[in-house]
């Protein structure tokens, strides 16, 4: 669905933040990436919308690799950068006014996935009036609503307080088999990371590293208790230190 | 609608009770005598002029400067913004006139304003000519700078929807540049009122300025207090005008 094939990229003059990076998302699949802060996650996922060009490699989008990437895939940045003027449902509906799609035929589907959201009452309120946690949802709605497959989450509970987090985490928990997206997620949270995705790779500056994670799905955010969670974090924790 | 008082004299009060100080101050000086009233007219003595000039103030004089500052701000409205959103949007554009907008500010207005007079006679369009020159500049700068502001980030988020550089202008760059655009319009509105009075001072048979600087000529200072009272109250009412409409505007831009 989504293939990055040897990337590399340098901002002008410096090193490459990254060499020879390697990615592959199948269809269906939450795969995270995990590095250090300055080690170019967000920079990868500018390279993949398309706002930044690689120096190196090739980054296929539905095996695509030719014209430009610009509106091929959903991006929700780290800032849920709504607009303050706009109410929740107007928010939600920004991608399909820029893509032209005639918005008010969709309005009763919007209703739904509002409610699926736990957004239903708020659809009037404006982004100021709501907690941290529903700002990040109506952010995600707002990627799912461009209506494409794969989707690009940068951090998207990372200014949320731990509690809004878990909240968070059980909630895409229960939301993930009926979503049928594909997702490519940052972030610098282990515990999130393994709970929430069928891959994860480790971003380092020479390579990428790929870690499977083999607990069954549907998941519940109690399973970071169990042991084999616990196993694998510690494991993972591991490897990010070998790492640097 | 009902005015909550308690609130407006809160706001205004102060102001209010200076006013009535400087006013009555004023008035004594000039009643003791010390200044003669044709150097310094008392309040009182400025109020009865206007009383007494009133019919042909607001018959004739106010109604022609009125329409000066109308028709004035209309254009510098239209073009301030023509040509805002145009150096937005065109780099060269950009490059080539900034640096005229700021030396047509360097321009003393009242050297400038008698060329308008040959260029456009004892006509209205000499007076709307100096308003512009004067109006536009602050639309021009708000408009600009109101559009640059414009966060990068959320015209990186467009631009993954696959917006166009028209519809990041429409849904993100003009809505945010609303509040420095109305600040703009705000200051423009009351120079409109100043660069129409220049005008009307330079060469006019008609206006607020013409009626000031004849009465100056005849040493009526209380009458030409009378027409700048006008003329101050009129900028007042323009800026409140458009601080309404910003309202309107811009509920729900800025939230709180």
């Amino acid at each position: 669905m989504l293939t990055i094939e040897n990337l590399t990229y340098a901002f002008e003059d410096n090193r490459p933040i990254f060499q020879n990076i390697s990615i592959d998302v199948k269809a269906g699949e939450f795969v995270s990436v995990i590095g250090a802060s300055g080690s170019g996650k967000s920079t990868l996922f500018k390279l993949i919308t398309g706002l930044l060009d690689p120096d190196q490699g090739e980054i296929k989008i539905n095996g695509n690799n030719s014209g430009s990437r610009l509106g091929k895939v959903g991006y929700m940045p780290q800032k849920d950068l709504l607009l303050s003027w706009r109410s929740v449902l107007e928010n939600v509906l920004l991608p399909l006014e820029v893509s032209k799609k005639k918005s008010q035929l969709k309005i009763p589907e919007i209703r739904e996935w509002l409610t699926r959201f736990g957004l239903a009452e708020v659809e009037k309120a404006y982004p100021d009036e709501l907690s941290g946690g529903m700002r990040q949802r109506v952010a995600f709605l707002r990627t799912i609503m461009t209506g494409k497959d794969i989707l690009l989450l940068d951090e998207p509970f990372g200014a949320l307080d731990s509690l809004t987090k878990r909240n968070m985490h059980s909630w895409l928990l229960g939301l993930w088999g009926e979503l049928q997206k594909t997702v490519l997620f940052i972030t610098h949270d282990l515990e999130e990371a393994i709970l929430l995705s069928d891959r994860i790779y480790l971003l380092g500056q020479e390579t990428s590293r790929e870690i499977k994670v083999s607990l069954p799905r549907p998941r519940k955010k109690e399973l970071i208790y169990q042991s084999e969670f616990v196993t694998m974090r510690k494991e993972l924790e591991r490897l990010i230190q070998n790492e640097n | 609608m009902k005015i909550n008082w308690k609130k407006w004299l809160g706001d205004y009060g102060l102001f209010l009770l200076a006013s009535i100080l400087i006013l009555s101050g004023w008035e004594w000086i000039v009643r003791k005598g010390m200044i003669p009233s044709f150097i310094l007219p008392s309040p009182s003595a400025i109020w009865l002029s206007l009383i007494e000039n009133l019919q042909l103030l607001l018959a004739e004089h106010l109604p022609a400067t009125l329409k000066e500052v109308l028709i004035g701000f209309g254009i510098s409205l239209a073009g301030g913004l023509l040509v805002g959103v145009g150096m937005h949007f065109s780099r060269a554009l950009e490059k080539v006139l900034y640096p005229f907008l700021v030396i047509s500010q360097t321009i003393p207005m009242i050297a400038i304003s008698p060329i308008f007079i040959m260029w456009f006679g004892y006509t209205i369009w000499s007076k709307i000519a100096v308003t512009i020159l004067i109006a536009i500049f602050p639309i021009v700068v708000s408009t600009y700078d109101g559009l640059k502001t414009g966060g990068k980030e959320y015209k990186e988020l467009l631009l993954t929807m696959g917006a166009t550089r028209w519809t990041i202008f429409k849904k993100i760059q003009l809505p945010m540049a609303l509040p420095s655009i109305l600040s703009g319009l705000k200051m423009s509105v009351v120079y409109c009122v100043v660069g129409a009075t220049i005008g009307e001072w330079l060469g006019a048979s008609v206006g607020l300025g013409y009626f000031s600087r004849r009465m100056s000529g005849n040493l009526q200072a209380d009458a030409v207090f009378a027409a700048i009272f006008l003329l101050s109250l009129m900028g007042i009412v323009l800026f409140l005008l458009i601080s309404f409409i910003e309202k309107q505007l811009l509920k729900n831009i800025i939230r709180n």
